[in-house]
């Protein structure tokens, strides 16, 4: 579209001089420089935008109740076995956060990444597959049951929480199935998936350096796109904030892989588990796929008259779920060194939504973020590592979990309700 | 019909028409929703489409925007016969529909809503210049949005409408189609509306405006199309016919509950030779004009405060 009135001329209209163009309206609060950015960070929270506040206060307070009740909670080699916990299940949950963001449930996470562990262990073991072929057939089944679910979803309407109810019992099944009558296979101690789970650790070098990238890149980015704005003739942040937040994301890296490296060091597993919450981050903020996920989520009417390709945009998360299941299954076997009956059993899929929901994905769809799993995922951990280690029973572990999930969707409703009267709803 | 309508082609603007629909029918099941029903939309004009509640103005609205196909009849495109089954063909048409509930992302920010489903950019999305496009398109507009950045769900009822319709520009359509635009707004909100609606024309825009509201349409549109139970009944310039000439087609009957009220408080009102109308319809007709009527003062008074706001600007 031509634009005969640019952003000049509609400055020399009366409005303030010298200001960019989203920042002309004389309602806005000017927030300039970093008091500016701290004011506004205030003023959201009091809106009922909290972020990812609530959980990151919420696992200082876990971490430092844990750490006097037992000093051992807070060692590294603790931290190290923690950040392995958290990975494979912490997987589940990206697909969770992606499927939650679509206003959907996946109730069958748990079935499905047992199934994935059962092809695995039979594959590898029994068959005699090499590990990247039993790799590529689990990856291959999860794809096609998340196919299925989004074909029966969009063709025929069912429920998701529905079909995958259905799934969770099929796949359950399948899995039983695919074990064969000894119900428990053991994988080979060296081979390279479960070295990979259990005994691959990133050279602290190494891992100094990939957080010095990981700064750097977000100092980078934060530059760029401040560049492209004022390019644009938008308002940018103040330089000065750039550094000071790249700065202290360098700070807490190095310091929390220089003490983990005082143990074993960064796990590849656990790695592998934030390098895809950053991937998914990126596809969800950055492209058209991502803008369209949280469409459907907030209103899928609107997304469907905009042109969006709403069923398309429902086969493609529920498959991603599935996937991350998937995926998530093939970690927690080879960290356990076995597929079994219980792989992907018990508490798996709610440990899986729980997490998503706790790291502030909210139920309802169209809210979220992908880090959601990473937090959760650490919190719910936290809480399972911390109760064992004060050889509290497993009745109260899950009890304890329960609560916490309660709370965090209270504080989710709450923070919805002030949204509202924020006018935010 | 006791109604002088007038053609189309000797009132109209001269041209072709860019969209023409001839004959259109459309059922649901029993019920003929729409009974071979004509209307021609030219570029540069706002033609007000009006009738009562179930005259079919919301199907005809539906056809256009590709919700459902009619069931038998044409639509000509500037010339060419098309067929429009979904509405990414109405949007590749050059057809905008900005539809009563608005179809507004509320969990996502002005930006992303105005350019939902056509994002700027490769393979990454290129908000810098979704942002600094869409301040520009509403620098157009003269709309009133304080942030781009913030959820529109926090937006007013205005800035919300104001959203909606400024995102239906962002195709180039030839066509836009507002079905109810004033519906939900308040006094001064209406009157902004109602400039954004001129100022469509002035960008040589065909308007389609489905309004119930008839000082709004008196006080845009320049042809009046109006419906009456799925049939045509009437199509006149507004510049030419009377207030109540249109309440007469719309219900059916000059001599209605509408007409005789406003004779009564006008001595020397025409009366016409009645048609029997249901009288819940004419009662009906008159709570909704008796409404309008009460407020077309207010929305003038409105409008000329407006314009003077905006004189300020270039």
């Amino acid at each position: 579209m031509t634009n005969p009135i640019g952003p000049k001329a509609a400055a020399a209209s009366g409005a303030p001089s010298g200001l960019a163009t989203d920042r002309q309206d004389e309602r806005l609060a000017r927030d300039e420089g970093i008091g500016g950015a701290i004011a506004s960070f205030r003023r959201r929270v009091a809106g009922g935008d909290l972020g990812s506040l609530p959980v990151v206060i919420g696992l200082v307070i876990i971490w430092a109740i844990f750490q006097i009740l037992n000093p051992n909670f807070l060692s590294a080699n603790n931290l190290v076995n923690l950040s392995l916990q958290c990975a494979a299940t912490g997987t589940i949950a990206i697909g969770v956060v992606l499927v939650l963001l679509v206003a959907q449930i996946d109730l069958s996470i748990g079935s499905v990444s047992g199934l994935s562990a059962a092809i695995l262990g039979v594959g590898i073991t029994v068959a005699g597959w090499p590990i990247w072929l039993a790799i590529v057939v689990a990856v291959a089944v999860g794809l096609l049951i998340g196919l299925a679910y989004g074909l029966l979803f969009t063709k025929f309407g069912v429920p998701t929480f529905v079909i995958t109810l259905a799934g969770l019992l099929a796949f359950l099944g399948l899995q039983l199935r695919v074990l064969g009558p000894n119900g428990s296979i053991n994988l080979p101690y060296d081979s390279w998936i479960v070295q990979f789970a259990q005994a691959w650790f990133l050279p602290p070098w190494l891992a100094i350096l990939l957080a010095a990238v990981a700064a750097a890149g977000m100092f980078l980015s934060d530059w760029l796109r401040a560049r492209r704005r004022r390019a644009a003739g938008l308002s940018t942040g103040p330089v000065s904030l750039m550094v000071i937040k790249s700065t202290a994301l360098l700070v807490v890296l190095v310091v929390a892989v220089a003490y983990l490296a005082t143990d074993r060091g960064v796990g590849m597993m656990f790695l592998l588990f934030v390098v895809l919450v950053v991937v998914m981050n990126f596809f969800l903020v950055r492209t058209r796929w991502g803008r369209a996920v949280f469409a459907v989520g907030g209103n899928v009417e609107a997304a469907r008259r905009a042109g969006i390709k709403v069923n398309r945009i429902y086969v493609s998360v529920l498959m991603l779920g599935t996937f991350f299941a998937t995926i998530g299954g093939l970690l927690a076997s080879a960290r356990l060194t076995s597929a079994s009956l219980s792989s992907g059993g018990g508490d798996t899929n709610l440990v899986a939504i729980a997490a998503a929901v706790i790291g502030g994905t909210s139920l309802f769809g169209g809210r979220g973020s992908a880090y959601s799993a990473l937090l959760g995922i650490l919190v719910i951990q936290s809480i399972s590592n911390g109760l064992t280690l004060l050889n509290l029973d497993s009745s109260i572990r899950y009890m304890i979990t329960g609560a916490v999930l309660l709370l965090a969707v209270i504080i989710d409703s709450l923070s919805r309700r002030s949204r509202a009267s924020h006018g935010q709803a | 019909m006791s109604l002088q309508a007038q053609p189309v082609e000797q009132a109209g603007p001269v041209g072709e028409p860019v969209i023409s629909l001839r004959g259109i029918s459309k059922n649901f099941g029993a019920v003929r929703a729409l009974d071979a029903v004509d209307l021609d939309i030219f570029r540069g004009e706002v033609v007000a489409i009006v009738g009562d509640n179930g005259a079919g103005k919301s199907t005809l609205v539906k056809i256009l925007a590709g919700v459902h196909p009619q069931d038998s009849g044409t639509i000509s495109f500037e010339g060419r016969d098309v067929s429009i089954h979904s509405p990414a063909e109405s949007r590749t048409l050059g057809l905008a529909t900005v539809f009563q509930d608005l179809a507004l992302c509320d969990n996502l920010d002005v930006v992303s809503n105005l350019f939902l489903g056509r994002e700027m950019g490769g393979l990454t999305l290129d908000e810098e210049e979704m942002e600094k496009r869409s301040w520009e398109l509403l620098q157009q507009l003269s709309a009133k949005i304080p942030s781009v950045r913030i959820a529109v769900a926090s937006l007013s009822g205005g800035q919300r409408q104001t959203v909606a319709i400024a995102r239906s520009l962002i195709g180039d359509p030839a066509v836009v189609i507002l079905d109810e635009p004033t519906a939900a707004l308040g006094v001064a909100q209406t009157a902004e509306v109602l400039n954004l609606i001129e100022r469509l024309r002035e960008r040589g825009l065909g308007v389609v405006l489905i309004s119930h509201n008839m000082a709004d349409v008196q006080a845009v549109a320049d042809r009046v199309a109006v419906l009456r139970l799925g049939r045509n009944n009437g199509d006149f310039m507004v510049a030419d016919v009377s207030y109540e000439d249109i309440i007469a087609a719309i219900t059916g009957a000059s001599d209605n509950a509408v007409t005789r009220r406003a004779s009564a408080q006008a001595p020397g009102g025409r009366a016409g030779d009645a048609e029997p109308g249901g009288p819940p319809k004419v009662v009906e007709a008159a709570k909704d004009v008796g409404r309008t009527g009460t407020e077309h003062p207010d929305a003038g008074g409105a409008d000329g405060r407006h314009s003077t706001e905006e004189g300020r600007q270039p």
